[in-house]
């Protein structure tokens, strides 16, 4: 049998060429990886040259090296943030403990169900996200649009370095899996309901990687504090790659935005008819998109109230976002926090053990976080002069999980009856007409330097590149 | 707040009887002979406050509703020969008994509550081995801990290969109890999965899905969602044509029972419990039937569930129920009956002959099951064969049932004295949880005794008789009679309960083992130590912690 050396071929510093266990099992699963990119992975780009920032190393020079590259030849390398000797854990019933190096056989089935779970994410997008560029709206947003989906594709094999090299048989099994479900796939779909959806257009798009991958960094950032020391260097590692995703998202939307205006201040008219007719997204379609994917995706946290969210704090698998700067006792016993619950019909305040309601906690970091982004893009709008301006809707607006997926509640927080909910749910959340419209703007851009006319070029390029620079080559 | 609550009211009675079929937690569809049984759990509505029965988990007002919905299928649906359980929850068949439930229940209502369930899943597989009832259990989504069990007392269990939906027993990992509803039993007995595999599952919280589950026999089958429904649909109408339940008989409607209840008991048309609660014991009367009760088939099917042998058992039932749940320091029943010798074998007699009827046997069932629910109720049963009393036929399998039987003499006055009678009925048509006639039970199987009690099918016997032929404990003269039986009845209820259930229920059951009574007695037994102990229920116990994110602490002492 022909021998491969891995170590040359994935940039890792995981000690890749001295690990039999980790060579044998990616002899299987590195093949099988490139299959399913070449079946779900960006459509008709395997000849592309792309002007990809691939990590060859985790010092600062290394972690984001440019070159033109074929993505099936993109170097998916195996990277955790440096070994920091004589840390603890930080937050539960281990706290003062030694991190763990090895998986404890107590939490063996959560910590491989949480990393599973995350992994699950990593191709589900790139399967969400396969037919967008045929439709990109220029060089630079396709070669971003590839950056993403090569890093999610990083992001599996990061989530797979661990399930392989700490979770035996059980670990490849699950690795395998991550391979075979497909997003949207009713017979074999991803695990998480937001991931299962069509991205079908470049607004979902921006939308998603601003909302949607926000919610990757929060997930990231509560398992960075991890007690399981190679799941919070990993995820650490792979926080800054997700901060260039969230770029993609907010600058995306703020070019929409952008170029909404200008064409408003144009044709002096706030009229959606007049804007569509003028070729540009309104900005009530563009709140329409914001209030879907910002509810889908604050569903992704989970229950309000979940004894397993309690379960992996207190073992020390999970921690809060920025666990190390709060100012309490990181044990969290006795403690209460405020949830909604709904009671008769009614949205009320209640206090909730703190520990049960840390999905919730989560969530509301996520929250402030995704608001302040929304004050940027009004930023965009109040530059222009104009009086729009952008909200994210009530947390209860549209929820399918957890307490307040029993009543149905406006964007402005009122419960309303099902039959009000029905009348008016069109005002709210983008439907058929809205998509086909968005989608009706949808063409590939190939020019250097050229924008379709709803998106306005960015202030600056990559890499210091020039902004009509040749970010892909389609030979 | 809620200031008109006090602690000083006693928590409300529970009520076994279902409103017509105005189920909260479940639906009913029927589709020929196809019947669907839907579980979508109202998660504010449980029977006690204080949890919320998330994910299609259960406590015992579900299950009350489960019972009455199969009670319903048996016998107000002779068209239907299978029954698919499901769910309506999205990407959950069902995840078990509620553990916060479990978690604030007292001991006696949980051991009352695992009975129940035990019983009702016990009541599937009845079905299944006597009435020409399958059962497909249609496991959609997750299906943990009660929920797996649920599916383990259906004759085929399929689960939907979603990638992520697994059979799971996390009882052990998770809450550090065992899975009490048969799981362990039903794995081994039942389903012949090897006892290392069986191991690994049940300390596996994650559970096993897809093939390797089909594999290691946890399932029958593994179905894509999208050919799941017409799979289950299938399998369904398969198991239904080879259903020996009529396509066009008429069913029999189940009105509610007329009951009232009051500060003496129980009353019933056919049934009275009488409860004094100063002496802790309850006296549960059987009335025989007032006139003349049809013998033919068309004759009963017209009578419905005014025919009395259905009457009596489902008011029986109802009593046996309502006495175990809500009168735990009841501690003795005594067990009489009342009526005519003669009209108690006459019903006999037609139940005999025609118990190929499916409504017959569906009757028959009932009582099979009625009986069967007496034995492992934990209460000392002592049967009373007194003046104006009818133990005869199927009602002398409550003396066979019971503890001890005392029969009444009288030797100056013979024709006053009881009579008691045997019937074919008393030879195989009620099977206890062991698979034998109480008959054959009480004499080991040995032939000699058994068949000396057969000669006599069908003749009333003097206490003298019955004594000499064992199938009472002691005959008694008049004049004896109350102060031998108040001491008896005193005595009994000096000694500890805990003590008296646990010998009760060794002796009842002696001899052979089957699947039933080792879900009820090893399998119990077991249970009701780990329930007890510090490990699951002290401060720091698994069950105790379960959900508020504290790590269980043990005693890691092996006992």
């Amino acid at each position: 049998m022909q021998t491969i050396s891995y170590a040359d071929r994935i940039p890792n510093n995981v000690d890749l060429a001295e690990d039999r266990a980790l060579n044998r099992a990616l002899e299987r699963w590195q093949p099988a990886f490139l299959d399913w990119w070449r079946d779900t992975g960006p459509e008709g780009s395997a000849n592309f040259d792309v002007y990809l920032r691939t990590a060859v190393s985790v010092d600062p020079q290394g972690w984001a090296h440019f070159d033109y590259v074929k993505m099936p030849e993109y170097r998916w390398g195996i990277f955790l943030t440096p070994f920091a000797s004589g840390a603890t854990i930080r937050f539960g019933e281990h706290k003062g403990q030694p991190v763990w190096q090895d998986v404890p056989g107590e939490h063996r089935a959560n910590l491989r169900r949480i990393i599973v779970t995350q992994g699950d994410t990593e191709p589900a997008s790139v399967e969400q996200q396969r037919h967008l560029g045929l439709t990109a709206p220029s060089l630079y947003d396709l070669r971003n649009l590839f950056q993403v989906n090569v890093e999610e594709g990083r992001h599996l094999w990061a989530m797979v370095y661990l399930l392989h090299r700490y979770f035996g048989r059980d670990g490849r099994e699950e690795a395998e899996a991550l391979l075979t479900r497909r997003s949207g796939d009713a017979d074999n779909p991803r695990i998480l309901g937001a991931f299962n959806e069509r991205t079908p257009d470049w607004l979902s798009f921006f939308m998603f990687t601003y909302f949607t991958d926000r919610d990757g960094k929060f997930q990231l950032a509560a398992l960075a504090e991890s007690g399981f020391e190679p799941l919070a260097r990993t995820t650490k590692f792979m926080l800054t790659e997700e901060a260039h995703h969230m770029f993609v998202g907010e600058s995306g939307v703020a070019r929409v935005i952008q170029r909404t205006c200008e064409v408003m201040k144009q044709l002096g008219t706030d009229d959606p008819a007049k804007l569509r007719a003028a070729g540009v997204i309104d900005l009530s379609t563009i709140q329409r998109y914001l209030n879907f994917h910002y509810s889908v995706t604050i569903d992704l946290f989970g229950a309000d109230q979940s004894s397993n969210a309690a379960t992996f704090y207190t073992s020390g698998l999970k921690g809060r976002f920025d666990e190390g700067k709060r100012d309490d006792d990181h044990v969290l016993k006795g403690r209460t926090y405020t949830i909604q619950n709904v009671r008769d019909g009614r949205l009320v305040d209640e206090e909730a053990p703190l520990l049960n309601a840390l999905n919730e906690v989560l969530r509301d970091d996520f929250i402030r976080d995704s608001v302040a982004g929304v004050g940027r893009w009004n930023r965009v709008i109040e530059k222009a002069g104009l009086p729009f301006r952008l909200e994210v809707p009530h947390k209860a607006f549209h929820r399918k999980i957890g307490t307040l997926a029993q009543v149905h509640v406006t964007p402005d927080g009122r419960v309303v009856s099902e039959a009000e909910w029905n009348a008016s749910a069109g005002r709210w959340l983008p439907g058929v007409e809205d998509r086909a419209f968005v989608a009706s703007l949808m063409g590939r851009v190939t020019e250097p330097g050229k924008f379709a006319n709803w998106i306005a070029p960015p202030a600056v390029g990559i890499n210091r590149q020039a902004v009509d620079f040749e970010y892909v080559r389609f030979n | 707040m809620d200031s008109q609550h006090s602690e000083a009211h006693a928590p409300p009675q529970v009520d076994y009887q279902v409103a017509g079929d105005a189920y909260r937690h479940l639906k009913v569809r029927y589709d020929g002979p196809v019947a669907t049984i839907t579980l979508d759990v109202d998660e504010d509505a449980p029977i006690r406050a204080g949890y919320r029965l998330k994910l299609n988990s259960y406590d015992l007002g579900v299950d009350i509703e489960l019972h009455d919905a199969l009670q319903r299928i048996r016998f107000e649906h002779p068209e239907v020969g299978s029954v698919v359980l499901t769910s309506a929850k999205d990407r959950v068949f069902c995840s078990g008994a509620n553990i916060f439930m479990l978690g604030q229940s007292s001991h006696a209502w949980k051991v009352n509550f695992c009975k129940f369930t035990n019983e009702t899943r016990n009541g599937i597989e009845d079905s299944s081995r006597h009435s020409g009832l399958k059962f497909v259990a249609a496991c959609n989504g997750t299906t943990a801990g009660g929920g797996y069990e649920m599916a383990l007392a259906c004759d085929e269990i399929v689960l939907v290969d979603d990638r992520s939906s697994a059979v799971s027993l996390p009882e052990v990992p998770l809450l550090g109890v065992l899975p009490g509803t048969g799981g362990l039993t039903r794995l081994t007995d039942k389903r012949k999965v090897r006892r290392d595999l069986a191991d690994m599952f049940c300390t596996t919280t994650e559970g096993v899905r897809g093939e390797r589950a089909k594999a290691w026999r946890l399932v029958d089958e593994v179905v894509k969602p999208s050919e799941f429904a017409a799979y289950v649909e299938r399998r369904a109408r398969q198991l239904a044509e080879q259903s020996d339940r009529p396509h066009d008989a008429k069913g029999i409607a189940l009105p509610p029972l007329s009951r009232t209840i009051d500060e003496r008991g129980y009353h019933y048309r056919f049934v009275g419990v009488d409860i004094d609660r100063e002496a802790h014991r309850a006296t549960l009367l059987v009335r025989a039937p007032e006139g003349a009760e049809p013998a033919g088939v068309a004759e009963i099917n017209a009578r419905g569930a005014a025919w009395w042998p259905l009457a009596m058992a489902r008011e029986l039932d109802d009593a046996i129920l309502m006495l175990r749940t809500n009168e735990l320091d009841i501690g003795t029943w005594i067990l009489r009956t009342e009526g005519d010798v003669a009209r108690v074998l006459a019903v006999d007699e037609t139940l005999a002959r025609h118990a190929g009827d499916w409504f017959v046997r569906e009757t028959i069932g009932l009582l099979r099951r009625t009986l069967a629910r007496l034995e492992v109720s934990s209460r000392t049963l002592i049967a009373l064969v007194d003046r104006g009393s009818c133990f005869a036929g199927s009602l002398f399998e409550l003396a066979l049932a019971a503890d001890r039987t005392y029969m009444l003499d009288v030797p100056d006055e013979p024709d006053a004295a009881p009579r008691i009678a045997l019937s074919t009925m008393n030879f195989g048509a009620y099977p206890r949880v062991d698979g034998r006639a109480r008959i054959a039970s009480r004499f080991y199987d040995e032939g000699e005794p058994i068949e000396a009690a057969r000669a006599t099918i069908g003749r009333a016997m003097g206490a003298e008789e019955a004594s000499a032929l064992g199938l009472v404990t002691v005959a008694l003269d008049d004049i004896d009679w109350d102060d031998e039986i108040r001491i008896v009845l005193e005595e009994r209820a000096s000694m500890s309960p805990d003590a008296l259930t646990g010998m009760e229920a060794n002796l009842r059951f002696g001899g052979g083992e089957t699947m039933e009574t080792r879900v009820f007695g090893r399998l119990s037994a077991w249970q009701n130590w780990i329930f007890q102990r510090p490990n699951a229920v002290g401060e720091a116990g698994a069950l105790k912690v379960f959900g508020t994110g504290n790590k269980a602490r043990f005693d890691w002492d092996r006992v």
